[in-house]
């Protein structure tokens, strides 16, 4: 029996998968794509089942109910700036392979220190100052909420997942405590629109447009990120640590300042999206004024591979399928968790095609049959 | 490469295919009501036992006044945030002309679409702020479910006697217990009409109450009602959206006063009766309002008389004997005025009756109390706003916390 012999009756598997080298850039967006394409496929498919409707009446809904009239225009496009702006926000820990997942909490606290300001300065301060104070103070509050962790990271290695999520639900404890302290009437749990009459501390809107301001920052924030990561020694700094904390020591980096400079950068535009949102849009603090953006922000700064750039695609995309689905739901009379699953549908599609692009499948070749 | 593209195509091919599938029912209606489009914002979906509750009577009102459903836009899972303004909104643009809203916190973003669209009626059913905005278009609503609970009381302190009776329990043993959302003047004035009803016909009774903190958490509800039956409570009701409490009472054995609708399925043993309110009254009212061109008022109140406040059927299984027919004289009473749920004559706070008091009608920051609400011998009780206002801590009932 010679090692030869026994080879030839072990037998090749009919699908094997081969790790792919580099594949194009053009490629790797034609796979994705398609993923998008496929993702919606089976919602149509779906909404198919569930309500009989169309593919093309689902689509034209969706179109509609993202881009019917002006001010779904205007909702959507805010909505993708406030997910973009808090996705910003954790791209650069995340660069650096720190895993930030308070960004809710962080952003939910710099909600509460805006709302605060125009609570008890809103006829104290001239608009300009008080909306300037707002900003330094609530930019101030997500970054003493992410140095928190940060500094436990840096100086005694504790996990910064667990400390991060936690503080999320501290911000929102300490949300819930001032709420009450503040509600109208006494007891009901409500803040209600703040100044509704004065206008205090409400971002001013740029000609007739409220939400064209929030829009313009988060462009800004991201051509700025942008830069920041890509162009920038901090950007670089931020790779080396990310990629092995031994050789950003062994080249001269301060991992610890290196750290806590990123986090307070983190916690510090998660502060401008909590300002954003309370001043540009809400114009009061509920438990929910993040509303989950803060995780849902992490999912897309990871579908753009942490390029602020892209991210600004799939924020848009995002908020897309949700106000779409939402327009179905609403014509049809579904359950409102339509939205989510139908969102589910193409996040798994993209993520999923994720394994194409970096392995190959290779099938059983037939001359493999022959002896 | 190839096959892909094929795949590509393929699917376009089926999607255009079924493209030219359907189109819109365009359902006629009745002509009476031809220029009317409704619009309801819900915080939940039908899941909510709240917001199924505004969801029917809706469905129920177009149903009956021949609206087609495609005038009738309801969209569920609106945040109390400025999502309920961009609803508001978007309704406005669907052609709406009468928006309504169920829940306490759209208030605000309510009366912001309400500036902006003067000539859309805006309806909000809960809400405070109604009479003080002093907008044509805005308007709050609620009902008085006091006298419902009043009367789901009585049905309690009719349980009571019997158990006292029957040698079950002795006449200071008669305690009850209630599972409360939050210390607000809605569910206060909630659990004291019940206690109150109750009290009428079992006049040794007593009760404890204890707050969830939320309006839906089931296992908050269901830990509430265990803990105040482990104090010593031999019946509970609840003010609160989900079956955690009547739950647990089945579990126990002990009677149960619903709200919200009959839970006599989950709880064919303990279930006594329900109270509930019927938005469908004030719908009518409202969109018979946009449509013969009258003001909606600012405040609106439905009782018995209006079919606003509901008892659900009584279950004979668990209620004590004879419960119906005292049930049935209390309603004609309420309905009649004879009986006032807030006489001073029937509750005292730290000992002595209350002749004067000043309540918080005209929400503000400061809580100021603004308006004399007792006069003739009773506590005014949605009289001067919708919402309700009662929010006196009397004799007879134990806070055993409190939760905003």
């Amino acid at each position: 029996m010679t090692d030869e012999k026994k080879h030839k009756h072990v037998r090749e598997p009919l699908i094997h998968l081969a790790k792919r080298d580099n594949l194009p850039r053009s490629k790797a967006l034609l796979i994705r794509t398609i993923a998008i394409a496929l993702g919606i496929l089976i919602t149509c498919v779906f909404g198919f089942l569930i309500i009989g409707w169309s593919p093309s009446r689902i689509v034209h809904a969706m179109l509609d109910g993202t881009f019917g009239t002006e001010n779904r225009r205007w909702d959507l496009f805010e909505k993708t700036a406030i997910l973009l702006c808090i996705s910003l926000a954790v791209t650069p820990a995340f660069r650096m392979r720190f895993w930030n997942i308070g960004a809710e909490g962080q952003t939910l606290i710099a909600c509460l220190t805006s709302a605060a300001c125009m609570i008890k300065l809103g006829d104290k301060l001239p608009n300009p100052v008080l909306l300037l104070v707002m900003l330094v103070l609530s930019i101030t509050a997500g970054m003493i909420w992410a140095l928190i962790p940060a500094i436990f990271k840096a100086f005694w290695n504790t996990n910064e997942t667990l400390f991060t999520l936690m503080m999320n639900y501290v911000a929102t404890q300490i949300t819930s405590y001032f709420i009450y302290i503040w509600s109208v009437p006494k007891g009901s749990g409500h803040i209600g629109i703040i100044n509704p009459t004065t206008h205090s501390g409400w971002l001013v809107s740029i000609g007739d447009y409220p939400y064209l301001l929030n829009i313009l920052v988060t462009i800004v924030m991201t051509i700025t990120s942008y830069i920041y990561l890509n162009h920038c020694k901090h950007g670089y700094e931020i790779s080396v640590v990310g990629e092995s904390e031994k050789t950003a020591r062994y080249i001269g980096i301060n991992v610890k300042a290196v750290i806590l400079r990123t986090m307070c950068i983190s916690g510090a535009i998660c502060g401008l999206a909590g300002f954003l949102i309370v001043s540009g849009a809400d114009h009061t603090v509920i438990t929910g004024s993040v509303g989950g953006l803060g995780f849902t922000a992490i999912m897309v700064s990871w579908l753009a591979k942490f390029n602020p750039l892209a991210m600004s695609f799939f924020a848009f995309m995002i908020a897309f399928l949700g106000k779409g689905a939402k327009e179905i739901t609403t014509l049809s009379g579904l359950d409102s968790s339509f939205a989510d699953i139908v969102t589910g549908f193409v996040i798994f599609c993209i993520i999923g095609c994720e394994f194409f692009i970096n392995y190959k499948i290779k099938m059983r070749r037939k001359e493999a049959k022959h002896e | 490469m190839k096959k892909l593209l094929a795949l590509l195509l393929t699917a376009l091919m089926i999607l255009s295919l079924t493209a030219c599938g359907s189109n819109d029912k365009n359902e006629e209606g009745s002509e009476e009501y031809k220029n009317i489009k409704v619009g309801l914002i819900c915080l939940h979906n039908e899941q909510s036992t709240y917001d199924l509750n505004f969801i029917n009577a809706m469905k129920d009102t177009c149903k009956k006044l021949g609206i087609p459903e495609s005038r009738m836009i309801i969209v569920t899972g609106i945040d109390e945030s400025n999502a309920c303004y961009e609803a508001a909104k978007d309704l406005v643009d669907r052609g709406c002309n009468i928006i309504f809203a169920d829940s306490f916190g759209h208030e605000d973003f309510m009366i912001q679409a309400a500036k902006e669209f003067p000539k859309v009626q805006f309806c909000h059913a809960t809400g405070t702020k109604a009479h003080t905005e002093g907008l044509a278009n805005y308007h709050n609503a609620f009902a008085s479910i006091y006298e419902g609970r009043y009367a789901a009381g009585v049905a309690a302190g009719l349980k009571l006697n019997e158990m006292i009776e029957s040698g079950k329990i002795t006449a200071d043993k008669a305690v009850m217990g209630y599972v409360g959302a939050y210390t607000y003047a809605e569910v206060i004035s909630g659990y004291t009409s019940f206690y109150l009803g109750a009290k009428s016909v079992c006049p040794s009774v007593t009760m404890k109450v204890q707050f969830t903190g939320s309006w839906y958490d089931e296992t908050a509800e269901k830990e509430a009602a265990e803990k105040l039956i482990s104090a010593g409570c031999v019946l509970i009701s609840q003010h609160a959206d989900s079956m955690g409490a009547p739950t647990a009472c089945e579990k126990a054995g002990v009677p149960n006063v619903s709200y919200n609708g009959s839970t006599v399925s989950s709880c064919p043993n303990t279930f006594i009766v329900s109270s509930r309110i019927n938005w469908a009254p004030y719908y009518t009212y409202a969109i018979n309002c946009v449509k013969d061109n009258k003001a909606i008022a600012a405040d609106w109140t439905g009782g018995f008389a209006e079919g606003s406040v509901e008892l659900s059927a009584i279950n004979e299984k668990a209620a004590a004997a004879g419960t119906k027919d005292k049930v049935d004289a209390v309603v004609a009473d309420l309905k009649a005025g004879k009986i006032k749920v807030f006489s001073t004559s029937t509750f005292t706070k730290d000992g002595s009756a209350l002749t004067s008091y000043m309540a918080d009608i005209d929400s503000d920051a400061a809580y100021t109390p603004d308006t004399e609400v007792i006069k003739d011998g009773f506590f005014h009780e949605s009289e001067f706003r919708s919402a309700p206002a009662f929010d006196i801590q009397i004799d007879g009932i134990e806070l055993l916390n409190s939760k905003f």
